[in-house]
């Protein structure tokens, strides 16, 4: 058994971090973990994905084109990866950037205002705390608690940051059991 | 040891911390410039030394330096960076001094571009430098093999006294995998009273030591090149690593294929077992020593009717594989060079064209 999830959107959004507190869950809960960016002359502004691979059994391929859930934090990674994803699988749209819909019926649609939650909890800065944990609540790919302690131990080195974080993940937690 | 997630060019920093090497000198390249941030901050904290070169022809020297003097040292690079250093290399391996290398492979030739390729595959099995040697040259397929494989190269170079040779690519080197850090080695650098130039102060011997690669004597010379050719038939005999995969039963096709490609190969192999159709991969983990008895058995083995080399590359291995297929075999080949991974099913699409 197999699972892939597709980061997606601006650089500098917490993409590939968001990605890495996955992968870390799994990797906690004995999964076999692969962490994939998409690499190029990136930056700031610039597009980024990142592919999570997370599998019982050793990761073969780390090239994903059609990974099982999707999170997009941008309209143009909506626009572009919305239909690579496998029937039955979630796709999060992050509706404080992205006015449109993946239009698309043989999957679980999860509507996150992530941006605009996160001023709300106390900084835009933790959209991607609240992307991450709306998805992995809806999607139950790790253990909630698991993940929890891992945006902790992420954050250790800068714990005045923990409480914002914390209340971020329980905001993100909130929005995909009302959903 | 408890596993940690980290990407691959950060881990072959770490493992080379834990072998004991306390010199690294390197210039930045995407997409392996992260094992130098990581030992830039992590070399002061074991009192090693960490600097960065005016340029990849300065930085083989300095390791060529450095390896001169019998201490365990490592570069990192990518393609254009390694093409710079490989007059120092050949040096080095003239001279027989141990050394690691890491080369972390992008497309090429030229500039080429800075997404994971293979197609450096002739450059580190078959010179790179001029004259008469050869790198031992070690292909991982993931995170934790780098790992092992960094470690192993220092003593393994201290054992040949010569250059020995990483041979990853941009996948690897950015992606993030758990892994676990083996031992610390424990062994100091060997036998360098013999031959290193450590200072006299430091040694037990009276003896001179000379590193040089200059023999204008020709007998000199061709026993230096002798002793070169010693190693490597040395090497052949101990030192050949590889994987079987779906190998035991009766597969149709044989894939011989190396690091990340070989991934995604195993990937297809997956599939195409549901479809009922079994293919074999034998994939080799020391390019030079390349397996050569391993791949001709695997690909003369009954049921085989067909042999292909995948890479990301235009055709390089593949001329290695026939030559260990000695014409028993049709022998195809599949590469894509462009920076862009084949898919898993690009490879089933290609595999069964050959059935």
């Amino acid at each position: 058994m197999q699972t892939e999830i597709k980061f997606a959107g601006f650089g500098g959004q917490g993409i590939l971090l968001s990605a890495k507190l996955l992968a870390y869950a799994a990797m906690k809960q004995g999964f076999f973990v692969a962490w994939v960016p998409s690499y190029g002359p990136e930056m700031r502004g610039g597009t980024a994905y990142c592919t999570v691979v997370i599998g019982d059994k050793r990761i073969g391929s780390p090239i994903i084109k059609n990974p099982t859930h999707l999170v997009a934090m941008n309209r143009p990674s909506l626009e572009k990866f919305a239909n690579d994803v496998k029937p039955g699988g979630v796709i999060m749209i992050n509706s404080s950037l992205i006015p449109t819909r993946s239009e698309r019926t043989d999957i679980i649609e999860l509507i996150v205002p992530a941006n605009d939650s996160a001023i709300k909890v106390g900084s835009v800065k933790c959209a991607n705390i609240i992307a991450l944990s709306a998805f992995a609540a809806k999607a139950k790919i790790v253990d909630m608690e698991v993940l929890r302690h891992c945006v902790m131990d992420e954050f250790s080195a800068k714990p005045k940051i923990i409480p914002l974080n914390m209340k971020a993940f329980d905001e993100g937690i909130d929005i995909a059991n009302k959903s | 040891m408890a596993k940690v997630l980290m990407k691959g060019n950060e881990a072959i920093g770490e493992a080379a911390i834990r072998a004991g090497c306390k010199n690294y000198f390197a210039y930045p390249i995407t997409p392996q410039s992260e094992v130098a941030e990581y030992l830039a901050k992590r070399l002061p904290e074991v009192s090693g030394v960490f600097l960065q070169g005016e340029s990849e022809v300065a930085v083989g020297y300095m390791i060529f330096g450095a390896a001169g003097c019998g201490e365990r040292v490592m570069t990192t690079s990518s393609s254009p960076g390694i093409s710079l250093m490989s007059e120092a290399l050949s040096y080095i391996a003239a001279a027989q001094c141990p050394a690691v290398f890491v080369n972390i492979m992008r497309g090429g030739p030229g500039l080429g571009g800075i997404l994971p390729s293979q197609a450096d595959y002739f450059q580190a099995t078959k010179g790179g430098g001029h004259g008469d040697y050869h790198l031992l040259v070690f292909a991982p397929d993931g995170v934790q093999e780098a790992v092992e494989m960094t470690m192993n190269a220092f003593t393994l170079a201290e054992k040949y006294r010569g250059p020995v040779m990483i041979l990853g690519d941009g996948m690897i080197g950015q992606m993030m995998e758990p892994v676990e850090f083996p031992d610390n080695l424990k062994s100091e650098p060997s036998n360098k009273d013999d031959w290193a130039t450590s200072g006299m102060d430091t040694r037990k011997s009276n003896k001179r030591n000379l590193v040089r690669s200059l023999f204008l004597d020709p007998t000199e010379l061709n026993n230096n090149n002798l002793a070169l050719k010693a190693k490597y038939a040395r090497m052949k005999k101990e030192e050949i690593l590889y994987e079987g995969y779906n190998t035991d039963g009766n597969y149709k096709v044989l894939i011989v294929s190396y690091g990340t490609m070989s991934r995604v190969c195993k990937t297809s192999i997956d599939m195409m077992k549901e479809e009922g159709i079994e293919i074999g991969l034998l994939r080799p983990r020391t390019l030079f020593p390349f397996p050569e008895e391993a791949v001709f058995k695997a690909a003369t083995k009954e049921s085989c009717k067909a042999v292909i080399s995948i890479e990301m590359s235009m055709g390089q291995m593949v001329e290695d594989v026939e030559r260990c297929v000695r014409g028993q075999r049709k022998v195809d080949f599949y590469g894509e060079c462009g920076g862009d991974i084949p898919t898993p099913e690009k490879i089933i699409e290609v595999i069964k064209e050959l059935i």
